[in-house]
């Protein structure tokens, strides 16, 4: 399920969250995404606030699937506790980040 | 104003969720939009098998039945989306929308089907007779379709 934060300043910057100890963020993988990765779901280090393009890079460094993925020329979308993100979303530590195709639903 | 936002894997039955609006939408409702999606057939297609991100769908639907609901005064609205496997010529989706006018009921169907299409973490997997599976391609016409009501 998405935690969302319990705080926001007027700028919309966290500054308490739900899980503001955990030093993890829960990784989704769906449809073409999860079976390029050949995972559903995982537990990432992350013990700072940083951008998702920051993320994707880090966990790009060391998975080859998952680099393929970035750097094929399929679009991939981003999903940071259930809202459509782009590279400059911060995610923080106890965050959900998704990552799957567009959509085609309907 | 009532909204419903259903995620199932049973089917849904047309004729009982637009009694069942009606009776939400009381006496000054003036009509009823809807759409129904179904499995197309066609190109030895079997069945689809939707995928979704259920935390992320639930939230994106009931925004999107709100946001229709408050632009185009809906007295009452429903939004059902099938996920699992789904063979050719089952119902996928169901919009209704009970307005007093029929402009706004008939807008109001266009809004939430085009926008789900592009909004809604949902995904189809097409299973072919010749045995093999493709995930469906996104196309430009559905981002344009979903463009008209921004």
């Amino acid at each position: 399920m998405c935690r969302m934060p319990l705080l926001v300043n007027s700028r919309g910057t966290v500054v308490e969250s739900v899980q503001a100890h955990s030093s993890v963020i829960t990784v989704l993988y769906f449809s073409a995404v999860r079976e390029r990765v050949a995972r559903s779901s995982e537990q990432v280090p992350l013990d700072t606030q940083i951008p998702v393009s920051v993320l994707i890079e880090r966990m790009c460094a060391h998975d080859p699937a998952l680099s393929g993925v970035f750097n094929g020329p399929d679009i991939v979308r981003v999903a940071v506790n259930c809202h459509l993100a782009e590279a400059d979303t911060l995610v923080s530590p106890g965050d959900e980040v998704a990552f799957f195709p567009p959509m085609t639903g309907g | 104003m009532s909204v419903k936002v259903q995620i199932a894997e049973q089917s849904f039955d047309v004729g009982d969720e637009l009694a069942s609006l009606l009776k939400i939408a009381g006496e000054t409702a003036g009509g009823v939009g809807a759409f129904v999606g179904t499995v197309r057939g066609g190109d030895g297609l079997l069945a689809l098998t939707l995928e979704h991100y259920p935390a992320m769908t639930q939230r994106v639907l009931t925004e999107l039945a709100e946001k229709a609901a408050q632009r185009f005064n809906l007295l009452a609205c429903t939004v059902i989306h099938r996920v699992g496997r789904l063979e050719v010529g089952e119902q996928i989706v169901l919009v209704l929308t009970a307005a007093a006018h029929r402009a706004e009921a008939l807008d109001a169907t266009g809004f939430l089907i085009d926008r789900l299409k592009t909004e809604a973490p949902f995904w189809k997997l097409e299973s072919f007779e010749a045995g093999h599976d493709e995930w469906v391609k996104p196309r430009a016409a559905d981002d344009s379709a979903a463009a008209r009501w921004s």
